[in-house]
């Protein structure tokens, strides 16, 4: 059981961390376009690595009911497709509507 | 095992309210969506994690059904910014 | 669309369907699983053209080449994602953004699909614009080295196009 424990610690903490990292992100950068950079791709992961390490906690825990590991596994794959597809969405909106990106040498928006 | 998910759910609240302050003083309306999407799949992660914090598994089922409206809500959204209107 | 294609649409609607009504329900008595599978046959042959589009050949081997290529995919998010902190992180913020645009040989929705998404969850680049007549993608990269992995090596069309058969 300790085995596991470590296991799931990692995976949690790198998860939280990635998430860490987006949020910082999306505070820190200068412009809409690279901060959709930020945020797309940093929250998708770490979100997938938290519910990895809790569906790996559930396998020793609760060893009867084997239906919950796979709907997480499901929720996994949704947020690997959907992020992405939601993060182009807007960028196009924003691309067609008029916004213009950012040069190296110009001040924040 | 139950105070690492208790740190996991501070840490994640906490990345939300720093999200948060983008949603309020981003300039233009972009930011602010972009910003209300990533709270959005924030609040799926924190609802797994709480089932397990409260030894009931079964949220996972509501975590589902959030994402799949927060992924539709924000497609809208952006359709509209895009076109000026919905149907044409 | 022809009599085989038509039942080969309903049939893989119908187990994709049966297959969620299980795992989201739970409860394996009589009563669930034959209203379930009534239902699933319902909505299975009312609407079977949304999912399936049924008109090339050789789906399994398409089938087996896009489950190789998931796990080279997986290796990219995490290498893309330590490539964003390390962005982040830095006391001076090493980003240098610019718009390219390039043409592809790839043809078909799905490949396209995958492309798009691929691109996005990759090292540095997101799409931005896709167009489906001439292949043609515009893509905002983040810095001069991620743009130029995709314009000058073009690994990741070569991947998908071998995926696909090149459509």
């Amino acid at each position: 059981m300790v085995i596991v424990n470590i296991v799931v610690t990692a995976l949690l903490g790198a998860g939280v961390f990635f998430t860490l990292v987006g949020s910082i992100g999306l505070l820190r950068f200068p412009d809409f376009y690279t901060r959709l950079h930020a945020t797309g791709k940093c929250d998708t992961l770490g979100g997938g690595l938290i519910i990895l390490g809790a569906m790996i906690y559930h396998f020793f825990q609760y060893p009867e009911t084997l239906l919950v590991p796979a709907k997480l596994a499901f929720l996994i794959l949704f947020i690997f497709i959907a992020n992405p597809t939601a993060t182009h969405a807007i960028m196009k909106a924003a691309y067609k509507t008029g916004v213009e990106p950012w040069r190296m040498g110009e001040e924040r928006r | 095992m139950i105070t690492i998910f208790w740190v996991t759910i501070l840490l994640i609240a906490i990345t939300m309210g720093l999200s948060l302050y983008r949603a309020v003083a981003g300039p233009g309306v972009f930011n602010r969506v972009a910003a209300v999407n990533i709270i959005g799949t924030k609040t799926i992660v924190l609802l797994v994690v709480m089932g397990y914090y409260f030894e009931r598994p079964y949220f996972s089922d509501i975590a589902l059904l959030y994402a799949m409206i927060n992924f539709i809500g924000t497609l809208v959204f952006a359709k509209y910014l895009e076109r000026g209107e919905l149907w044409s | 669309m022809r009599l085989g294609e038509r039942a080969f649409g309903i049939l893989l609607t119908f187990c994709i369907m049966a297959v969620f009504w299980v795992l989201l329900s739970g409860i394996f008595d009589t009563f669930h699983l034959i209203s379930g599978l009534v239902c699933c046959a319902i909505v299975a042959i009312i609407s079977h053209d949304l999912l399936v589009k049924g008109k090339s050949a050789k789906k399994l081997l398409k089938s087996l080449r896009l489950a190789i290529y998931i796990p080279w995919e997986l290796w990219q998010i995490v290498l893309a994602n330590i490539d964003v902190a390390y962005r982040v992180l830095h006391p001076r913020m090493p980003i240098d953004p610019l718009i390219i645009e390039f043409e592809t040989t790839l043809r078909g929705e799905f490949s396209l699909l995958t492309l798009a998404n691929s691109i996005t969850l990759t090292p540095g680049t997101i799409t931005i614009l896709v167009e489906p007549e001439r292949g043609k993608f515009w893509v905002h990269a983040i810095a001069k080295e991620p743009a130029d992995a995709l314009l000058v090596d073009q690994t990741m069309q070569r991947k998908v196009a071998h995926v696909f058969m090149e459509t």
